[in-house]
This record gives structure tokens, C-alpha cells and sequence, in this order.
């Protein structure tokens, strides 16, 4: 009885307020729809990192007899400065850093080069001594380059000692300042969207009014008075946190594992729809918390005692 | 049933009280005439009752309870025995005679059983049997009225708080009115009103509390609009005043 009659006034509710109701959603939607793509990139930029950071290596170069920089002076390293180096390598205090070395050879250099760059304009013209000789190395913990870096670079016959990940941190700064701006949109959205609630539920008080009146004047419980306007309010928001979860999905079934995942080659590295699953619970109930809350302080003000 | 310990109670940017140190007791089963000219505090004193206001001084005792220590939340449980009507009716338009009534029911949750049974009894002792299904626009004004007591008495509150309910009444109408509020009264219920009616009030010969810019300057037993007796032109309590 009593609980079809709220439910039946938070209907009456949203149909004398159709055009509001429908704002509401549509802010809804979009708010949280930018919310879940900031989580989504979250997701990726630590799926990223797991998936980069392992595969990351620090390249140690060697000098080669066409490089005239820094130690090198244009004379190709010596096997004494190899071998100085890989043992550098495998002793302490650099040994307990490194999970794994391999040594790359002009020759194996130049084949990577032709796998990766073969197509390219002016990959004929680049020859196997062109490219440095180099170590490969695997690091226990990819974020401790630097040790490398410091202790290798002033041996005699290393060219330069280059942390791979730097260029995966350009990557991921990228997308983590992609995701921040989703964040501060998403935050502005969300701002306007509880304003908007807020002012609807008041709207939607004020239009009743005089029924509101009656109810508090025959006794009516404040429980009573307001559940019917904090319906309307979760509705409206539920419906759009709905929406904004349907177009994660799609976004992620459509841009990101069709499309990104088609020109990656089914990089097993993005987001899939079981991240998204995870997203859209999120959004609905940041979108009933959210009205919820706004609708309960707007219509606080009609139940003054 | 209620009482008044020097209650004084002031608007905020108002110097001069709308009640000034009142006190008074009603008692259970009484018709009590507020008189008084317009701004003397008739209202201030039924918003008080119904705690719609805080007083600013003094106590205020409803039904046994004292409103100062009432919570909020229990509010809404008391007014469910205070029964209220208005000079201007306070219908809702949009909903009929009996829906306006069951809609008093259903807010505080009675079942559809109560309030099919309670509904029309209460609409024929207001004289409103065949007219359960018009609107209010549909019907007179002392017609609207009776749809007013009868949902301000529907769920037998022990007190009928009644602010001018013949103000926008004809004299004929009013007297309807009128015997209907007395109905009421013999049944037990309390009934305290607020006029300007002066032919009512000396034709009933009830209870009449004056009020004149917030003080009681009279309280008499079976008094008229205007007092045969010397006016009592004390402070506080002057309940001694009678014919």
C-alpha cells in the first residue's frame, strides 16, 4: 500500500517533469560516461606497464668505428672493452640488479633493424657495421635503470647506456594526462550534474507544494515525504549511469579491441570487456550515490519542522 | 489538554511580541472562541500548537507532551492527532472529495481497508455522502469546507484546531459550519477556533479568549464577541474574568 503510493507519486514526479528528467539523464551519461574512460585508461596505463615494463631492456652501446662521440673517437670497441664490460656486468655490484644479459652482434643488429624498418625509404642504405654493437640487459626491477647508466657509461668503449623505458614513460605520461583530463571533466560533469538533480527534485517540491503542505500539516513522516522525491532523483541518474556503462562497453568493444585492437595486431595489451564489466557496477553506483545525495539535501529544505 | 506557561514568541526583525507572556489552559472536551483583531496573535497562537513555531519563551504543553523537548523526527506522530482547518480550504484540485480525505489515510499509512470504511462514514457525517467522486472545484465553498473538516477529523484527533473557518463563508453557510463543529465537539473532540465572526461567537456562548497585540485581555466561560463584563485589562493569566 504505502510503498505503492511512493512509488506512484515518484512516477507523477517524473512525468510532470519530463523535459528536466531528461537533462538529468543526458548529464548523467555524459559525466559518467567520462569517469569510466578515465578509469579505463587507468587500467590501461597498469596494464601497460605490466605487460612494457617486463619486455623493457636498458641497451648498453658500444662503440663502433663510424661513432664519434663522446669515448669513442670513431675506433670500434676492443674485445678487452667487451669483455671489461661484461664482466661489469655479471659481477657485484651490478649483478644482483640484472635478471639477464645477451650480447647483440653488428650482425644481429642489423637483421632487427631490417625486420623492424625494412620497408622504410633509406633502410638500404644502412650496413651492419652502422649499427653498435650492444648488451641487452633485463633488469630485476625495471625502475633502477639509473645504477646502469652511472656505472657503465664512463667505461672505456660504451658509446652510451639507453633506458628503453624513458620511452615508454613518454607513452604513459601521455595517457596518464589523457586520463587526469578525463578525471577534471568527469569532475566538472559531475558538478553540474548534482546541481541539475538538485534543482529538478526542488522544481519537482515546489510544483507540489501544496500537497507537501497537507502531508506535513496531517502528519505525514519525513521518511514518507521525502523517499518519493529521492526516487525520482535515483531514477533519473540510475537510467543515465546505465547509458554511460552501455557506451564503456561499446567503446571498448567497438574503438578498442575492434579497431585499436585490429591496427595493433591483437595486442594483448588492451583493455577488454572484463575491465569494462568492472567499470559499469562503478558507475551506477556513483550515479545512485550521487542523486541520492543531492535529491535528499534539495528537498531537506521542504521538511523544516 | 493544552497549555501556556507565559509564552512569549517574537518574529525575528519584530520588536513587538505576536504573543506576549500568554498563558492559558484548555481543557479536554472544550469549544474555545479565539477573538481578536487581525495581527493580535490568533495564528502565531494555532502555529504554536501545531508546532509549526518555537516559542521564544515559556513552555507549551500539547496532549500531555512538552513541544520544547519534542524531536523533530516525532513531529509528524503528533500532529496525526491534531486535526486542522483553514479559511481558505486547502484542497488539492487535481484529486476528489474522497481522495482528498483518504489521502490524509494514506499518507500516514493506514491500510485500503481503514480507509475505504473510514472515508465515507466520516463525508456522511459532514453531510457530503453523495459527493465522494467531484472535484473540489465542483462544489461550494461551504461544501469545500465540510471536505476540509472532514479530512482535518478523519483520523479522530483529540483536538480541531479551526484558523477563521467561516471567513470566506456566507451566514447561512456558516451556521452549517458551525453545528457541524459543535457535532464534533460532542463527540469529544477538542475545538479551538479563531474568528472574526462576532454573530457565531454570541450565538454559541462558549469558552472566548481575546487577544489584543499578543496579551489575553479576556477569558471568558460562555462569553460574546464583544464582553458584557468589565474587560480584565491585566498581564498573563486572567482567567479569573468570567461573567
Amino acid at each position: 500500500m504505502r510503498l505503492g503510493l511512493v512509488l506512484g507519486e515518484a512516477g507523477n514526479g517524473l512525468r510532470r517533469n519530463v523535459s528536466m528528467v531528461i537533462s538529468v539523464i543526458l548529464v548523467t551519461f555524459i559525466s559518467l560516461t567520462f569517469v569510466g574512460a578515465a578509469i579505463l585508461l587507468q587500467f590501461q596505463i597498469t596494464q601497460m606497464k605490466g605487460y612494457w615494463y617486463d619486455r623493457a631492456q636498458v641497451a648498453v652501446f658500444l662503440c663502433s668505428s663510424t661513432d664519434n662521440t663522446a669515448n669513442c673517437d670513431g675506433v670500434e670497441a676492443t674485445q678487452d672493452q667487451i669483455d671489461q664490460v661484461q664482466a661489469a656486468l655479471e659481477t657485484e655490484p651490478l649483478a644482483p640488479f640484472i635478471k639477464k644479459v645477451a650480447f647483440e652482434t653488428h650482425d644481429q643488429a642489423y637483421r632487427n633493424y631490417q625486420d623492424q624498418f625494412g620497408d622504410s625509404a633509406g633502410a638500404d642504405f644502412v650496413t651492419p657495421d652502422l649499427l653498435p654493437q650492444s648488451f641487452r640487459v633485463n633488469l630485476v626491477d625495471p625502475q633502477q635503470a639509473a645504477v646502469l647508466t652511472e656505472s657503465l657509461s664512463g667505461l672505456a668503449g660504451v658509446e652510451s647506456v639507453v633506458d628503453q623505458k624513458q620511452y615508454l614513460d613518454q607513452i604513459f605520461a601521455v595517457l596518464n594526462t589523457a586520463s587526469i583530463t578525463a578525471v577534471g571533466l568527469a569532475a566538472l560533469m559531475l558538478i553540474a550534474a548534482v546541481l541539475l538533480i538538485a534543482t529538478t527534485i526542488r522544481l519537482s517540491a515546489f510544483s507540489r507544494r501544496k500537497e507537501l503542505g497537507i502531508m506535513r500539516l496531517v502528519g505525514a513522516s519525513n521518511r514518507f515525504i521525502q523517499t518519493p522525491f529521492i526516487l525520482e532523483g535515483v531514477f533519473a541518474a540510475l537510467i543515465g549511469s546505465l547509458l554511460a556503462g552501455g557506451a564503456i562497453v561499446a567503446i571498448v568493444q567497438i574503438f578498442v579491441q575492434g579497431f585499436l585492437g585490429d591496427s595493433l595486431n591483437g595486442a594483448g595489451t588492451l583493455v577488454g570487456l572484463n575491465d569494462a564489466l568492472v567499470v559499469v557496477p562503478i558507475l551506477v553506483v556513483i550515479g545512485g550515490v550521487l542523486a541520492a545525495a543531492s535529491a535528499g539535501f534539495a528537498i531537506n529544505r521542504y521538511l523544516k519542522v | 489538554m493544552i497549555r501556556f506557561d507565559s509564552v512569549s514568541k517574537y518574529y525575528s526583525g519584530n520588536t513587538r511580541p505576536a504573543l506576549n507572556s500568554v498563558s492559558l489552559e484548555v481543557l479536554k472536551g472544550e469549544f474555545v472562541f479565539l477573538v481578536g483583531a487581525s495581527g493580535s496573535g490568533k495564528s502565531s497562537f494555532l502555529r504554536l500548537v501545531l508546532k509549526e513555531e518555537k516559542p521564544t519563551k515559556g513552555a507549551i504543553h500539547v496532549l500531555g507532551q512538552d513541544l520544547a523537548r519534542m524531536s523533530n523526527r516525532k513531529v509528524p506522530y503528533f500532529r496525526r492527532n491534531l486535526g486542522v482547518v483553514f479559511q481558505d480550504f486547502r484542497l488539492l484540485p487535481q484529486k476528489t472529495v474522497f481522495d482528498n480525505v483518504a489521502f490524509t489515510l494514506q499518507v500516514i499509512g493506514k491500510s485500503k481497508g481503514f480507509i475505504q470504511e473510514a472515508v465515507p462514514d466520516v463525508l456522511k457525517m459532514v453531510g457530503l455522502a453523495g459527493k465522494s467522486g467531484r472535484l473540489p472545484h465542483e462544489l461550494s465553498g461551504g461544501e469545500q469546507q465540510r471536505v476540509a473538516i472532514a479530512r482535518a477529523i478523519v483520523n479522530k484527533p483529540a483536538v480541531l484546531l479551526a484558523d477563521e473557518p467561516t471567513g470566506n463563508l456566507d451566514p447561512a453557510t456558516s451556521a452549517g459550519i458551525m453545528t457541524l463543529l459543535e457535532r464534533i465537539n460532542l463527540n469529544g473532540t477538542t475545538v479551538i477556533m479563531a474568528t472574526h465572526d462576532a454573530g457565531i461567537v454570541d450565538q454559541m456562548q462558549r469558552r472566548v479568549i481575546e487577544l489584543t497585540s499578543g496579551q489575553i485581555i479576556r477569558d471568558e466561560r460562555r462569553g460574546g464577541y464583544q464582553t458584557q463584563a468589565i474587560p480584565v485589562q491585566g498581564f498573563g493569566l486572567a482567567g479569573g474574568a468570567s461573567v
